[in-house]
């Protein structure tokens, strides 16, 4: 078991490190372009600042050779001298990023006006959490219930209907669906606000109140599409469940078949239901990109978005970085809990 | 791991009622692909972006067929390009006459109108415009002249309804109506009852003469547009688009997304499983935290950031999305090439010294073939609904209308909160159809191959 954990420790820690690698050789040479813009932006207007500076040089030239050289020190100072690639400027950034010191981000900034890539990420990550685990949870519930509902009744009216939803409704994309109830929940019938995010100050008492009602109509949205694939996943293990000869065996002793279902198929189905559980919930963490743009939520995955339209890089290391991260942890505690559900697994048979 | 025969394969296809519907809603699909391709020239949709071509189209109209269930009927939009065109000449004057006549039977007036032309002539031509409406009253529009030129040129203008000019002229016929004029648009005005301002139905006659002294005046490409609320099978978008092209042009996009990655993918995936199952040991070793690597990169911000930084070309795109793709099969594919490996056939070849290559085409693949066709269709939606929100993002290839493009831009110009449900929809409609008809053929597909499911 200790080998086995070691193993899964040392490959996602690898995982990780690649992710990171792989990002910053994708923005790295924009990010060089963007900081080497930023210090002649600095330098240029520090000398428009103190006219005293530009007035002290004889001609031009000599004028320019000082900008030059100004420029050229605080790029050494930052070590922009040496391109992205090279092992120490990698290796430094790969280091902060560990430590989670993302650095300032370059357009974006919290809500409270902190420009710490840090405090963006962590004030985002509460309101994804609200929304997303929150639906997962609900989405998990009513799954497992419907599952186990129709596994005990398979071929039956509820087993056709929950199987035929499931597969209809995983064909249509979330963020679809999302536009189609803003335009009938907020346009048509005006019930929920359109936009996600509360407009009245979080200091206000009613803030809660608030949020909880511009949160209703994506939390709706989320679960009336999730729960669907959980039930028919929850079916399926179930219904091979059923087949086992230990069920066959309860039923023909005479056990009540409410409690066959409920206390011995639910049971073994288990191992597999708590690792999509893991899974899903420290998915939801990361939000979903495309959901939050729909809805406007304020979350993570917003924030990915929003980084990457004004190409913010620092928002994006960090982000990317800390989805990896919980991604890579959820796939640990899955492999875990499957491990220790299934022993066959951790010998590696 | 039982095996079927292909025969038996498409005998229980046949039976499944979710895998005729799927195959029938593909072959659809196909049909419309096809005459997408046939029918729309392929310029119109490279045009898909620029606004130029699409200045006739009305701006966010309804679909037509709305009309049918209405009863205040829309105005359509309507592009005459053909009019009834005289000429008559007596010594001096020369008189070139275009005639449009416009059948107004709404309950709304038009937005607005345009005459487009371009004419050929010398010395400066008088151009006309009037209307005679259904009640038979005439109302002079437009009296101009057209550009001085003592040589022969060619001259092209457009007059709108908006013409401060026309407006003056309308009002100085007030006397034919008995209302006040002062704040209705010309339109309004033309198409209105005189008692009252509301529409009058019935046919319209536009008349553009065109009086000439020196030579005759040639008019070209005269077209009057009266501009409409409803325009075309699915309507038109705020850039004046008209949907049904970006529709129609959408669908062998799609299907070219979702197949080429996924077969792309499962077949990569498949190779790859199968030989890290095959050679066991080290390779296998390897090879699968390769795999666990690949598997554990978040595919969404991933792909984000490689559209972003790298190219956003829906060729790079396909695969990109191939990258992320082949990872589950691969996994899928190994234990169950692990399993076939242990046979005795397999064995058997393989103490006959035959070729690692021959063992793994002849022998392991063979088998897993019903396996792949399932993951084929079920793996098409994915990479359909992943690319549509790429493109939704804003991050597709611009140059392409995909259905995640359209609706991309239907979120940019707020069609969910201004109501244009005609611009939402049939989108959203067919990414979901598309998956569908693949889901229903990958799951009748995977009963069949998992016997176990049936149940």
């Amino acid at each position: 078991m200790k080998r086995y954990v070691a193993t899964r420790l040392a490959t996602m820690f690898g995982v990780l490190m690649i992710t990171l690698l792989i990002t910053i050789a994708l923005v790295g040479s924009n990010m060089d372009v963007i900081l080497k813009q930023g210090i002649v932006f600095q330098v240029r207007s520090e000398i428009t600042e103190n006219p005293t500076i530009a007035e002290s040089f004889a001609s031009v030239d000599e004028f320019e050779e000082f900008v030059q050289n100004q420029i050229e020190q605080k790029n050494k100072i930052l070590g922009l001298d040496e391109p992205w690639y090279s092992p120490q400027r990698i290796g430094f950034t790969m280091y902060k990023i560990l430590l989670l010191d993302f650095g300032h981000a370059t357009f974006l900034t919290s809500d409270s006006g902190s420009s710490d890539v840090k405090d963006i990420i962590f004030e985002k990550i509460p309101r994804t959490v609200l929304l997303f685990t929150t639906a997962t949870i609900i989405i998990s519930v009513i799954g497992i219930f419907l599952g186990a509902l129709s596994a005990s009744k398979v071929g039956s009216i509820i087993d056709r209907v929950t199987s035929s939803f499931a597969i209809i409704s995983s064909s249509f994309p979330v963020w679809w669906i999302g536009m189609l109830m803003i335009f009938l929940f907020s346009f048509t019938y005006q019930i929920f606000p359109a936009r996600a995010t509360p407009d009245i100050p979080s200091s206000d008492p009613g803030y809660i109140m608030a949020l909880l009602y511009h949160m209703a109509l994506p939390l709706i949205t989320i679960v009336m599409i999730g729960f669907g694939s959980w039930a028919y996943l929850v079916r399926n293990f179930m219904v091979g469940i059923m087949q086992e000869d230990f069920i066959m065996a309860k039923k023909a002793i005479g056990v009540n078949s409410k409690k066959i279902i409920y206390t011995h198929a639910l049971k073994n189905a288990a191992p597999p239901i708590v690792t999509i559980l893991a899974l899903s919930l420290s998915g939801s963490l990361g939000g979903a990109i495309i959901t939050e743009a729909v809805f406007d939520w304020p979350g993570m995955g917003r924030l990915y978005f929003e980084a990457i339209t004004v190409m913010d890089l620092p928002v994006i290391i960090g982000a990317t970085y800390i989805l990896t991260l919980f991604f890579l942890v959820s796939i640990f505690i899955a492999d875990l809990l499957y491990g220790y559900f299934d022993p066959r697994v951790r010998t590696g048979q | 791991m039982s095996s079927i025969s292909p025969q038996e394969i498409k005998q229980e296809f046949l039976k499944s009622k979710m895998g005729i519907t799927g195959i029938s809603i593909l072959s659809i699909l196909i049909m419309t692909s096809l005459i997408a391709i046939v029918i729309i020239p392929v310029e119109t949709f490279q045009e898909w972006n620029n606004p130029g071509s699409w200045i006739l189209y009305p701006k966010v109209a309804i679909p037509i067929w709305v009309n049918l269930f209405m009863a205040e009927k829309i105005p359509e939009h309507q592009i005459l390009e053909s009019p009834n065109i005289q000429t008559t000449s007596n010594q001096e004057i020369a008189l070139t006459s275009h005639q449009f006549g416009v059948n107004f039977n709404y309950d709304d007036f038009p937005n607005d109108f345009i005459y487009l032309f371009s004419s050929e002539y010398s010395g400066s031509p008088l151009l006309q415009m009037s209307v005679i409406r259904p009640d038979g009253i005439e109302l002079e529009l437009l009296s101009t002249s057209l550009p001085h030129s003592i040589s022969k040129t060619t001259h092209s203008e457009k007059i709108f309804s908006t013409d401060k000019i026309l407006k003056k002229n309308i009002l100085l016929q007030s006397e034919k109506f008995s209302f006040s004029l002062d704040k209705l648009s010309a339109e309004d005005i033309i198409f209105s009852k005189i008692q009252i301002n509301e529409p009058l139905k019935g046919n319209y006659i536009f008349l553009i003469n065109g009086y000439s002294t020196e030579s005759e005046l040639q008019m070209h490409e005269s077209k009057l547009v009266i501009g409409g609320k409803a325009f075309g099978i699915m309507g038109t978008d705020e850039l004046r688009r008209d949907l049904a092209i970006g529709l129609l042009w959408g669908t062998p996009l799609a299907l070219f997304i979702g197949l080429v990655v996924s077969i792309a993918s499962v077949v990569a995936g498949l190779l790859y499983g199968v030989y890290a199952g095959f050679k066991g040991k080290k390779t296998d070793e390897t090879m699968m935290r390769f795999n666990d690597v690949i598997y554990a990169l978040p595919a969404l911000p991933f792909l984000i950031i490689l559209s972003v930084t790298i190219s956003n070309s829906i060729f790079v795109m396909v695969g990109f999305l191939m990258v992320f793709g082949w990872v589950g099969i691969a996994k899928v594919a190994r234990s169950m090439s692990l399993q076939i490996k242990t046979k005795g056939y397999v064995e058997a070849a393989n103490m006959m010294g035959q070729k690692d290559s021959k063992i793994v085409f002849k022998h392991i693949l063979p088998q897993l073939l019903p396996y792949a066709f399932a993951s084929i269709a079920i793996s098409v939606p994915a990479a359909i609904t992943t690319e549509a929100g790429l493109s939704f993002l804003g991050l597709g290839d611009p140059s392409f209308p995909t259905w995640g493009q359209i609706l991309h831009d239907a979120n940019m110009f707020g069609a969910a909160s201004r109501g244009l449900w005609w611009w939402i929809m049939p989108p959203g409609v067919m990414i979901a159809i598309t998956g569908l008809a693949f889901v229903f053929i990958g799951n009748a597909l995977d009963a069949i191959v998992n016997p176990k499911l049936k149940r």
